[in-house]
């Protein structure tokens, strides 16, 4: 929108450092606590769902960890970037550069964590279940999730400026998505007739997909996946669109 | 290069426009007549173009506009109507330091700063020193921001932004930086920059604009009262506001 051409890159990248530095800058335990929280989390999920609650599932401590770092991603991600325009108030009204950066950066900032976790995850899995060919599958499905969320993070954040409602819709949403999105049970498990609410969330796909291809160890559904990436794309061109769309009088409503 | 053209630029603020309820919004804007919302023109039909190398001045009381067409200008604020070209890379210092964040160092957030400006990596890295030199922090610049003093923090967002380069270079009031020396500085730096052709568009209120600007724009409620030769339109313009200077009460 101007004839100057900011290096859109260098900022982003930037902006990925800056959230990433400010998130652990005065902490001694650093990026460490983006292991923690994931591992204590899936203690307490195995606890209730083994001593408590029985359950069959193998290598349960595993499986729920496939469900808790999609999820987390997808939460925190989506919560954060939905944030990130009214809480760069002063940027948007002061200087002209892509304001799809500001959501973009904090998606790619959490993606960063997740990957940090994920090869923690596939540690684990390494050292039980075992290395398979279809980890290849993995990569892709990481980044159709990236992607979704990229999606989701610009259409929150560029609604978040008209609708301070938006905040309490997504922490909500997480909530409830907790237990509508298969972390600690598996999909196997929900009868047929409630199987939709699973096929149309694509955070369950993801988990079901990265299930498929760490647990089971085989190549995962092409439909799942097809749906996935078409909900992904989808989600990004919608959110890019609508953020175009009403990026230009973000700063008469900031 | 670097030059600014306006045609029938306007911009309009709603007031009293509270953030309604979702619902309550909704079924507002369902209604065959929304309701009236008062208006404010913050800029009222404003053509202008400014040649390349021009130094302008904008003068004109709080609230006539002149911030809003500076963010106008500087491609952060769209108009309501009309259009705005600009030719040439443009900086705009409508704030000094945006985006710093107490957390970060000196360093890093010059960088982020840098980039925000416009400047390119390589720019940057080639620039750093002499960004440092120029703020005077050498010692500090490895220290988180929020160790910084005011007057610190200042110093090095105007030795990044001074560092830009730019054709067209928008100025907000972010001349009173520092102490004396710095300021004189400052001054000399876009002296330099003046004479090495920049287009220069700034709002002061500093009575020394007119040594730097040939012209001047006064607006006034958002529309233009005069446009023309600086001392002209300063000397209007200090006519028309300011007071005459009254008389003395003899004290008993």
């Amino acid at each position: 929108m101007t004839s100057s051409s900011p290096d859109s890159l260098l900022i982003l990248r930037s902006l990925i450092s800056k959230d990433f530095k400010v998130r652990y800058r005065n902490m001694s335990l650093g990026i460490f606590w983006s292991l923690v929280n994931p591992l204590v989390m899936m203690g307490v999920l195995t606890f209730c769902f083994t001593r408590i609650l029985k359950n069959d599932q193998p290598y349960f401590p595993l499986f729920v960890l496939m469900g808790l770092l999609p999820f987390n991603f997808f939460t925190l991600a989506w919560a954060s970037g939905a944030n990130s325009v009214i809480e760069n108030t002063a940027l948007v009204k002061k200087v002209p550069f892509r304001r799809e950066l500001l959501p973009i950066s904090v998606v790619l900032a959490n993606a960063l964590h997740y990957v940090i976790q994920l090869v923690l995850l596939l540690l684990g899995v390494c050292f039980t279940v075992g290395v398979s060919t279809s980890w290849a599958w993995l990569p892709l499905v990481l980044l159709l999730q990236i992607v979704f969320v990229c999606g989701m993070a610009l259409l929150f954040s560029a609604l978040d400026v008209y609708f301070r409602d938006t905040r309490y819709i997504i922490e909500s949403t997480n909530l409830v998505m907790f237990w509508l999105v298969p972390i600690f049970y598996s999909f196997e498990n929900v009868a047929p007739q409630y199987a939709w609410i699973y096929e149309l969330n694509p955070i369950a796909a993801v988990i079901l997909l990265t299930r498929t291809i760490l647990l089971d160890g085989v190549s995962p559904n092409p439909a799942t996946l097809g749906k996935l990436a078409a909900v992904s794309v989808g989600a990004l061109l919608v959110g890019g669109v609508v953020f175009r769309r009403i990026e230009r009088n973000f700063t008469d409503y900031l | 290069m670097g030059a600014i053209i306006l045609e029938q630029v306007s911009k309009r603020y709603y007031l009293h426009r509270q953030r309604q309820l979702l619902a309550k919004r909704a079924l507002e804007s369902l209604r065959w007549r929304a309701r009236r919302h008062e208006e404010l023109w913050a800029l009222r039909d404003l053509t202008f173009t400014i040649q390349p190398g021009e130094r302008v001045a904008i003068v004109g009381r709080n609230g006539a506009g002149k911030s809003t067409l500076l963010s106008i200008v500087a491609g952060v604020t769209a108009p309501t109507s009309g259009t705005v070209k600009r030719t040439g890379r443009i900086s705009a210092l409508l704030e000094l330091g945006s985006g710093f964040h107490p957390d970060l160092t000196g360093r890093e957030n010059a960088i982020l700063n840098a980039g925000l400006l416009g400047l390119t990596g390589p720019e940057i890295r080639r620039k750093f020193d002499s960004i440092v030199a120029f703020s005077e922090l050498d010692r500090f610049i490895d220290e988180p921001l929020r160790t910084y003093s005011s007057g610190m923090g200042a110093r090095l967002g105007f030795s990044v932004a001074i560092h830009v380069e730019p054709e067209i270079l928008v100025l907000d009031e972010v001349l009173s930086v520092g102490d004396a020396a710095f300021q004189l500085k400052c001054r000399q730096r876009i002296d330099e920059m003046v004479a090495s052709g920049v287009t220069l568009l700034v709002v002061a209120h500093d009575a020394s604009i007119e040594t730097i600007c040939e012209r001047a724009l006064w607006l006034d409620k958002g529309a233009m009262r005069l446009d023309g030769e600086a001392t002209e339109v300063l000397q209007a313009y200090r006519d028309a506001t300011v007071p005459p200077v009254p008389e003395p009460v003899p004290t008993v």
